[in-house]
């Protein structure tokens, strides 16, 4: 099983000190912050995509191209990619580029994106966006799986005989997730493709997330990728830690109740029962997300919110070394405890999908 | 046959509440009806000031949580709505509405309502006509003709009964039959299990 983290990337003043960081200085921490997920053992890190203050990360592959030159191990991925006002051309060639520069060692995540204002700047309109998710990915699989495209859809103009360059990575796109909260057709099409799907259940209760997952799972087998239990699942989750579990919610509260989402709001108590935020000691936080699993099965990747709501860096840092020192080893040893052999411990990695690949092409 | 279930809802503030009891009231003279007519029915009242804090949650975070999520199970599983509240300013109050925005948009939808309505005076008694039914309507609830308003000198009338009477507790009766013709005329609800049930196949999203 994967652990990760994953940044929405909010400019926040520090309630402590109304103090917000600059853009610049926000867009460095977010790099500072995934080269210190991967020494502190992590598996995953991913950025969102966003085009309006107060978030900073507009251009997720010059962030995670950059990294792939200064990391080893870490899979770079996203959450999520606007696959709604996004050319699907441009997301073809911008990660197979992604994926060639990292040597495999990425995934992405499509999105709708729910800020309606987004569309328009892009030239969409947000009435469209669940057709524009379907219509869209359906081109970008095509460009990355045939080297030459004639196409005709609704949202952009023809292609005739187009070839996105570079072709992904020995011939294979990268793996992808389909992200999504409340809507179950997003889970049909994971599972009608036989991708990942992943449930950012941070700000929902988990019966919910319950429903999706087992949507998803259920029509993942109805279309002949292998059974419901097999599918490829991830899930979001939100913690903050100190050894004493008081002293985590001491000093997390004025982040909560100043939080741009949920701030002003429900208490951080009734929050912390509604939803999978988890403030407290190390072992709370194993105990809750230890028992993810009993909600929605074994699922491959769990990422946790770490760097939002103005907590300054040097927290940010601290939060991740105590998830991968003290939380994420015993996480995974329990999960691969109570793992069935023909489930799939992780995502499919690159080199898993190209010897699948090459399987199916002799086969 | 089995057991219709009529929700009163109360948006009113105060202890003890006339928007509370003219909820009641619609809602008795509803199960009233329904059991002339042969059908058995239940009356279950619910009080927004209870879920006030609740209801300001699920519009900043986007989910109900606890009783609050009970309650909109029950409303939207209803055969039949009263949806009673005060007149502020002219309008519907605030808690009547939030709590409006807070059910699912398609819930209401060809659900049974009859509409109540206290204010101070019967001034504003077309309140409930130019503001609360609009936002039913928008819902797609299908609403009984006779809303009830109740001025405070409404109360202090006779109990009425006689042909011909106008007075507050006719026209609570006559609401409460016109919401006991509409559920009876309905197949009893049931909640929906799989509420994924009707989302299309990907070929057909595909296609479209």
């Amino acid at each position: 099983m994967q652990f990760g983290i994953f940044s929405v990337g909010d400019v926040t003043p520090d309630p402590h000190t109304g103090r917000a960081p600059g853009d610049t200085e926000r867009v460095r921490a977010m790099l500072t912050i995934a080269r210190h997920a991967e020494d502190a053992g992590l598996d995953v890190f991913a950025t969102g995509e966003h085009h309006n203050p107060p978030f900073v990360p507009s251009s997720p592959t010059t962030m995670l191209g950059y990294l792939a030159g200064v990391t080893e191990r870490i899979i770079l991925s996203t959450s999520t990619t606007l696959i709604t006002t996004n050319d699907p051309v441009k997301i073809a060639e911008d990660y197979a580029m992604l994926q060639v520069i990292a040597d495999g060692r990425t995934d992405l995540m499509m999105g709708r994106g729910n800020t309606g204002p987004v569309y328009p700047w892009f030239g969409q309109d947000i009435r469209e966006g669940l057709n524009l998710a379907v219509e869209n990915y359906a081109l970008l699989r095509r460009l990355w799986t045939e080297d030459v495209v004639d196409w005709e859809g609704r949202f952009r103009t023809p292609l005739q005989g187009f070839t996105s360059t570079p072709r992904p990575l020995d011939g294979v796109p990268p793996f992808v997730w389909h992200g999504s909260i409340r809507t179950p057709e997003i889970a049909e099409q994971a599972a009608y493709y036989g991708d990942g799907f992943f449930h950012n259940n941070i700000f929902w209760p988990m019966s919910h997330t319950r429903q999706m997952v087992q949507l998803y799972r259920r029509r993942f087998e109805h279309y002949g990728h292998g059974r419901a239990d097999q599918a490829i699942v991830g899930l979001g989750g939100q913690v903050f830690m100190r050894a004493n579990s008081q002293d985590a919610v001491r000093e997390f509260r004025p982040y909560f109740d100043n939080a741009p989402v949920y701030g002003h709001g429900p208490s951080l108590e009734d929050f912390s029962t509604q939803t999978p935020l988890t403030v407290g000691s190390p072992q709370q936080v194993i105990d809750r997300y230890g028992a993810m699993r009993d909600q929605v099965g074994h699922y491959q990747r769990q990422l946790f919110l770490m760097d939002h709501a103005g907590l300054p860096l040097k927290t940010v840092l601290e939060q991740i070394d105590i998830l991968g020192s003290e939380v994420v080893p015993v996480l995974r040893r329990e999960a691969e405890a109570a793992r069935p052999a023909d489930v799939p411990a992780n995502p499919p990695s690159h080199a898993e999908r190209v010897a699948a690949h090459r399987q199916e092409v002799t086969a | 046959m089995s057991t219709r279930s009529i929700v009163a809802v109360s948006a009113g503030l105060s202890t003890p509440s006339s928007t509370r009891l003219l909820a009641e009231r619609l809602g008795a003279a509803a199960v009233d009806s329904l059991e002339i007519a042969g059908e058995t029915a239940n009356l279950e009242v619910v009080e927004l000031r209870d879920l006030a804090h609740s209801i300001t949650d699920a519009m900043l975070t986007g989910f109900a949580a606890g009783e609050l999520a009970d309650v909109l199970d029950r409303v939207t599983g209803a055969d039949g709505l009263v949806l009673s509240t005060p007149i502020f300013a002219s309008s519907y109050s605030g808690l009547f509405k939030s709590f409006l925005d807070v059910v699912d948009r398609d819930s209401l939808q060809s659900m049974p309502v009859a509409l109540g309505a206290t204010g101070g005076t019967s001034r504003h008694l077309l309140a409930l006509e130019h503001s609360v039914r609009p936002v039913l309507t928008y819902l797609r609830a299908d609403v009984v003709t006779t809303s009830v308003f109740a001025a405070t000198d409404d109360w202090a009338g006779t109990g009425g009964g006689q042909v011909g009477d106008d007075g507050l507790a006719a026209r609570i009766r006559r609401a409460g039959s016109e919401l006991a013709d509409r559920v009876a005329a309905r197949p009893a609800r049931r909640t929906v299990q799989d509420p994924f049930g009707d989302v299309p196949s990907f070929e057909t999203l595909l296609g479209s």
